[in-house]
């Protein structure tokens, strides 16, 4: 695994908590790259997770860093990005915090459509608890929990996603550090809810889908694929075979949630309380 | 005869739909202008056509805040109204309705009043609302003009014909009530020299929005539940004025992690709910304790457990508010009682929450939201603006140690310092740490601000004379106007009243205020959750308890009443 110094990276004596060839590694190298080739103002960035050990990699990037409670990484990127919108909001979680737990705030922060990027680890398995099944993982794998094998109809995020209409949705492959590096680039410059999901294995608890699984079971979109087509991408997220990565869907020019709501260019840490005038006005609607 | 010198409660009991706010808004509004004090309350159902809704209106002296039991004028807009009203109709009630409407439940003694009737003859039963306010106008002696003026200043935006027409239905239903009044030889107190200038009007919602604004307020995230929903479509409707960005989450859960991070950002950030709601939001009351992030949480209390009495009242949630969220950390309740502490109260739940970095709840009620009721303009205080953010420098550390356990607090996006929160436990930067001394360090630091948190909380409102008292009652939150009430009316030098509207942490200076006295708490609940904690933090024995949790708020007699039986 190449690692290039990045301006993100953290003190080599920090005490990172991912077990050695988990692939949170690749995924976090190529989460620098982009930010670093992006060149995004540190002082700008604020990286948002909720919990699990994906939920950890804002601990391992030296930005500002928001890590909540689990599931709720979202609700928490929504109030920090309303309350300043000059703020890049970069939200990093994995699959059992975004689509179980955190599934409904998935849902909205869709419909809002706010101006973040969402970078889902999606291992298929709750590696944190010790590989019960997950939202996405595959039926027939057998778990500690799922003694008979998952039985459930996998969440399929990036249908979910273009149902919901997000404007930019993309799959990536976390072992593929330098295609996974420029999707993100591609989802954080742009404007609007971004999602990346990225199949990353789980080496301790997810025997099935591993690095070699991945290898041959994905596979790049063709050229030809027109991500404006909304109903071609939808038929390859819900298609049977080989898993598709690279850029599903992307239309330019949906309305923003800030912009909606009226959320000014002041951040909220600058606003002072009315003036007398103004309060007094409001009191006199009352006299 | 019917004299009403000082006071007179009037009460209008309907469906659902019929608009009964409509009369009462119209009505309140123009006693006020008048120069009259009112205040008034409402209880409904929780649903939005038919069952009955009663709204009462008391027209005073003084100024009041609390209902009273007895009624003086009932106007029964639906037979439904007089028996929902039954245990509160004396044989000196004056009962107004309308003889077709009621057939076979038809009383001699009701005033046969014609609500439908000159609204039909005005051209529309949607009359009905202005001839009721009309009819009333009559009978309490307003001139005429006052009321035509402020139909002119309503409908002004529907058109000549609406006012016109609006005008003929109030001149129908004043005559009538001027004959009745004349009839029953109905004498009403003349309006307070002072007129209404200097006085406002308002209901405890608008209140506790003022409140928010007048803090700086910016950021407010809430699903809607009634009673909470109030501040959020207030907070919404001045949002452009203000500056104030609202969002309506999903959930309880998203609303108050939203708050949560807004105030990371450097938001002055509110949440808003009721109990079942709370129950959801538990969660980021610990996140905000562990992050030492501000967020103030208004619950508007109404009766649990789960769905409840979904428009009735209760102050029901104190020990919810107590004891939500797990693991040890510091927090401030808040408890207004009178439009004047809503109005503070909010303003210094920010201060408290900024200063402290700590959540703070106000705890509010269906009753106290709802009621409406004069404000003296010169008692709005504003309390100065405080911010605890800093400009960060290179290396700054979020949860620095300091002597008073209080990190500077830094926001994103400004200063050069790195602003890193975690909810795992952590060490002074923000990051993960699992070493026990850092542990043990910053539960320590977490707690420290206890201390300076207790010194700084509100005394309680002494009521009376406490040096010739051997009883004091104690109330809290939406019961300070029937205390306040009911003590009047008692007129008993031996008993005095103390109102806290800060049931925690409790000010250690409160211990001689308690001392050498029998103590008994009233309270809007089932078990006495304000008095269990009064005694667990003062050591003193709580004599008596007069709780009530059917829903409805306390009426001034049976507070007079049940203070009368324990003094005997």
């Amino acid at each position: 695994m190449t690692k290039t110094p990045t301006r993100f990276d953290m003190p080599l004596t920090t005490d990172v908590a991912w077990c050695p060839g988990c692939g949170n590694y690749m995924l976090q190298s190529a989460v620098k790259m982009a930010l670093h080739e992006l060149a995004v103002d540190r002082k700008n960035l604020v990286m948002v997770s909720g919990i699990g050990q994906a939920a950890k990699a804002p601990q391992y990037l030296n930005a500002h860093m928001f890590n909540g409670l689990h599931g709720r990484a979202l609700p928490a990127a929504l109030g920090i990005k309303l309350s300043n919108r000059n703020l890049v909001v970069v939200v990093e979680s994995g699959d059992g915090d975004m689509y179980g737990e955190g599934g409904n705030h998935f849902i909205h922060a869709i419909r809002r459509n706010m101006d973040i990027t969402v970078i889902v680890h999606n291992n298929m398995v709750y590696g944190l608890t010790k590989g019960q099944a997950s939202p996405t993982s595959q039926r027939g794998m057998t778990t500690p929990v799922q003694v008979e094998g998952v039985m459930l109809e996998p969440f399929n995020p990036l249908a979910v996603a273009l149902a919901l209409n997000a404007p930019f949705i993309a799959r990536a492959y976390a072992g593929d550090v330098e295609e996974t590096k420029k999707l993100i680039m591609q989802a954080i410059s742009f404007r609007g809810f971004s999602l990346v999901d990225v199949f990353q294995p789980c080496v301790v608890f997810n025997k099935v889908n591993t690095y070699q699984w991945f290898k041959e079971n994905t596979v790049y979109l063709p050229e030809s694929h027109d991500a404006t087509d909304r109903a071609a991408a939808f038929g390859l997220a819900t298609a049977t075979g080989k898993l598709p990565l690279g850029v599903f869907f992307r239309s330019e020019g949906r309305e923003l949630y800030e912009d909606l709501i009226g959320v000014g260019k002041t951040p909220l840490y600058k606003q002072k309380p009315p003036d007398e005038k103004a309060f007094q006005n409001l009191i006199d609607t009352y006299r | 005869m019917h004299h009403y010198l000082h006071d007179i409660s009037m009460v209008f009991a309907g469906e659902a739909g019929q608009g009964l706010q409509t009369v009462t808004e119209t009505l309140l509004r123009i006693l006020h202008k008048s120069g009259y004090c009112v205040f008034s309350c409402t209880e409904y159902m929780s649903r939005i056509r038919g069952g009955c809704n009663t709204t009462e209106i008391r027209i005073t002296d003084k100024k009041r805040g609390a209902y009273l039991e007895r009624i003086d004028m009932l106007f029964a807009l639906s037979p439904l109204a007089v028996e929902h009203l039954k245990s509160r109709i004396r044989s000196g009630t004056l009962l107004f309705a309308e003889k077709t409407q009621f057939a076979e439940r038809w009383d001699e003694h009701y005033i046969d009043t014609p609500f439908r009737k000159f609204a039909v003859e005005t051209g529309s039963p949607v009359y009905s609302n202005t001839v009721a306010a009309g009819i009333v106008s009559g009978i309490i002696g307003l001139p005429i003009e006052r009321f035509t003026d402020y139909l002119g200043e309503q409908f002004a935006a529907k058109g000549e014909d609406t006012v016109s027409k609006n005008r003929i239905a109030a001149k129908l239903g004043y005559d009538f009530g001027r004959r009745t009044a004349a009839d029953k030889a109905i004498l009403l107190p003349s309006p307070a020299a002072s007129g209404s200038s200097g006085r406002l009007l308002m209901d405890g919602n608008t209140a506790l929005g003022i409140g928010a604004i007048a803090s700086g307020c910016n950021f407010i995230s809430s699903y809607p539940m009634s009673p909470g929903t109030g501040l959020l479509t207030f907070l919404a409707a001045k949002s452009k004025t203000f500056g104030i960005v609202v969002d309506q989450a999903e959930d309880e859960i998203a609303a108050i992690n939203a708050g949560i991070g807004a105030s990371y950002g450097g938001a002055r950030a509110v949440v808003s709910t009721s109990g079942g709601g709370f129950d959801l939001m538990q969660e980021g009351v610990s996140l905000a304790g562990m992050l030492e992030t501000p967020i103030v949480i208004h619950i508007g209390q109404r009766p649990g457990p789960a769905t409840g009495l979904p428009t009735r009242t209760e102050q029901g949630d104190l020990n919810l508010a107590l004891h939500a969220g797990h693991g040890d950390f510091a927090r401030a309740i808040l408890a207004p009682g009178t439009l004047e502490e809503l109005i503070e109260s909010m303003q210094h739940a920010f201060r408290l929450a900024n200063r402290f970095q700590i959540p703070v709840f106000v705890l509010t009620d269906q009753f106290l939201l709802d009621a409406i009721t004069t404000i003296e303009r010169k008692y709005i205080k504003r309390l100065p603006f405080e911010s605890s953010i800093i400009k960060t420098k290179a290396g700054y550390q979020r949860f620095a140690f300091t002597d008073d356990g209080l990190s500077p607090r830094g926001v994103p996006g400004y200063g050069d310092g790195l602003v890193r929160v975690d909810s795992d436990e952590h060490d002074e930067s923000g990051l993960i740490t699992e070493s026990f001394e850092m542990r043990q360090s910053m539960v320590e630091k977490r707690l420290k601000r206890k201390k300076a948190l207790s010194d700084a909380a509100l005394m309680p409102t002494i009521i009376g004379s406490l040096s010739e008292a051997s009883t004091v009652v104690i109330a809290w939150g939406s019961n300070r106007g029937v205390l306040e009430e009911a003590l009047a009316l008692i007129g008993n030098k031996k008993l005095a009243g103390l109102h806290f509207a800060q049931p925690y942490p409790l000010n250690p200076e409160i211990k001689p205020l308690l001392e050498k006295r029998k103590l008994v708490v009233m309270e809007n609940n089932a078990t006495g959750q304000f008095a269990d904690l009064l005694s667990l933090h003062t050591g003193r024995t709580i004599s008596h308890r007069i709780v009530k949790a059917t829903g409805q708020p306390f009426s001034v007699e049976e507070v007079a009443e049940a203070i009368k039986a324990l003094i005997e």
